[in-house]
């Protein structure tokens, strides 16, 4: 065998020639280098801020407002509240923590991870039932009890907050136990969103907010699940490193105008 | 169809984790795989076990025993705290650490199945030529075996770019510092931004079939250059 035919990417020569070794470890080492320094360069005036996933958008929207009037960029992570507890509980370096409920940002100022008294409610979820075609839902509620449709998207009502929201709505109207073997769980609210407009679930048991954030002719119908039949969608926000950026974006937070963007893009406020 | 800077800078990170990744993996696994190959150690299929875990354990798991070994409480990480470095969950460091751990057996078992092939004969027959160690496994088993060298590197740089549960774990999904291109992704499609998600996913199904295509081909050249 003549070792031209086996080089393929140049891999034989990472025998003959040690140097390419030795260049490749050379390119790795660079690259890091690069990454610091890039790192710190960025960090000066920002907050780090965690945010449940449904409120991601909502906050890009405030953030950039935010930046214009108080100078500070926000740096958001997105994710669902559970991962983010479980980090932030394990040295996650984030500033904020904006959860999608009440007890999460509750029992971290209990462990001593969140500044007591720092925890806000800055949103309130809307529940809303769901279908990407126009005129199905018109009716209300009355659709669940008819048999035209195969599928109903809830996020999981074990550990979602509209999961579980969306379980109590249907227990109050007597209709969790029949419709079991119509229901489709998705991870959470977002996935059962997904479910719907992608049109293998002709309805859904969504957020308000996902409804409000497509095009106003993709919205398809939509009826308001009223705020009676389920307990309320408390998201709460809490400082996890004190310091005066982080209080001046709680304020704002909280703030009137940071409450007119929340509001239109479909949350009620506390 | 956008292509963000946020993005690009999600797929720089990307690139580099698996480059540190499969690096690492060549580095550490190929003694790991010789020995693999070559022992007759009666619990060898202990060890063989150990190498295939991750295949099977569900990422978020792995991701979350690495949270607890790697973060500022855990033995790791608050041993490299007392030591005075940075504790590596959350760290572009720790996303290394994790990927090579979820990469593992990716690039271990390509090579031990290519050492393994090579048999004895060989390398006994190199040693009678009077070639020392080191010599026969440069000069003869590395040459026998470059086409499993090259699946695991393929394999291996593959599977870390497609790797989500365990960097979405022990990352913490940083921009800049630990959001990966598969967590890109997925942030898009949660915020129904489909446009991007779409821009992204397509690029890396393209690239990832690209990649793939271009192993098995060399393969078959591979075997050619053997007959």
């Amino acid at each position: 065998m003549n070792s031209n035919s086996i080089s393929f990417f140049g891999f034989a020569c990472l025998r003959c020639q040690p140097q390419w070794v030795w260049a490749w470890s050379l390119v790795l080492l660079v690259s890091c280098v690069k990454q610091e320094t890039g790192v710190q360069g960025g960090d000066s005036l920002s907050l780090h801020v965690a945010v449940a996933s449904n409120f991601a958008q909502t906050l890009e929207e405030v953030g950039a407002v935010f930046e214009r009037e108080i100078g500070i960029s926000l740096v958001l992570s997105p994710g669902s509240t559970g991962k983010h507890y479980a980090q932030i509980v394990h040295g996650a370096p984030f500033d904020v923590f904006l959860a999608a409920d009440a007890e999460h940002p509750q029992r971290l100022v209990e462990q001593g991870f969140g500044v007591a008294g720092s925890n806000r409610c800055y949103a309130m979820g809307r529940l809303v039932l769901w279908s990407a075609q126009p005129g199905f839902v018109d009716k209300g509620i009355e659709v669940l009890e008819q048999n035209h449709w195969h599928h109903l998207a809830v996020a999981n009502p074990e550990f979602a907050p509209y999961g579980k929201a969306a379980r109590s709505a249907l227990e109050g109207l007597g209709l969790w136990q029949s419709l079991q073997a119509r229901l489709v769980r998705g991870e959470n609210v977002g996935q059962a969103f997904q479910f719907v407009l992608s049109g293998n679930a002709e309805l859904g048991l969504v957020a308000r907010s996902q409804v409000l954030r497509l095009a106003a002719e993709a919205r398809g119908s939509i009826w308001e699940v009223p705020q009676t039949m389920y307990p309320p969608l408390r998201q709460y926000a809490v400082i996890l490193r004190d310091g005066d950026e982080a209080k001046a974006f709680l304020q704002f937070l909280l703030g009137e105008e940071a409450r007119k963007i929340i509001r239109a893009a479909g949350y009620d406020l506390p | 169809m956008t292509f963000t800077e946020a993005d690009f800078q999600a797929l720089v990170i990307t690139l580099k984790l698996a480059a540190w990744t499969t690096s690492i993996l060549l580095f550490l696994g190929t003694p790991l795989a010789w020995w693999l190959a070559r022992s007759t150690w009666r619990y060898r299929f202990v060890a063989e076990a150990v190498v295939a875990l991750p295949l099977i354990l569900p990422p978020t798991v792995l991701g979350f025993y690495l949270l607890l070994v790697l973060g500022p409480q855990g033995w790791l990480g608050g041993w490299m705290n007392s030591l005075g470095l940075e504790a590596p969950a959350f760290t572009f460091s720790g996303l290394v650490m994790g990927s090579v751990l979820y990469s593992l057996p990716f690039v271990v078992q390509p090579l031990q199945d290519a050492f393994s092939s090579i048999g004895r004969r060989p390398l006994e027959v190199a040693a009678t030529l009077g070639a020392a160690p080191w010599d026969r496994f440069f000069s003869v088993a590395v040459p026998l075996a470059m086409p499993g060298f090259l699946t695991a590197t393929v394999l291996g740089f593959a599977h870390t770019i497609g790797e989500f549960g365990v960097v979405l774990m022990i990352g913490g999904n940083i921009p800049g510092q630990t959001k990966v291109l598969s967590i890109a992704i997925y942030d898009h499609v949660e915020s129904m931004e489909y446009g991007q998600a779409h821009t992204l996913a397509g690029g890396l199904l393209l690239a990832s079939f690209v990649l793939l295509m271009l192993i098995y081909a060399s393969h078959r050249r591979f075997r050619f250059t053997k007959i």
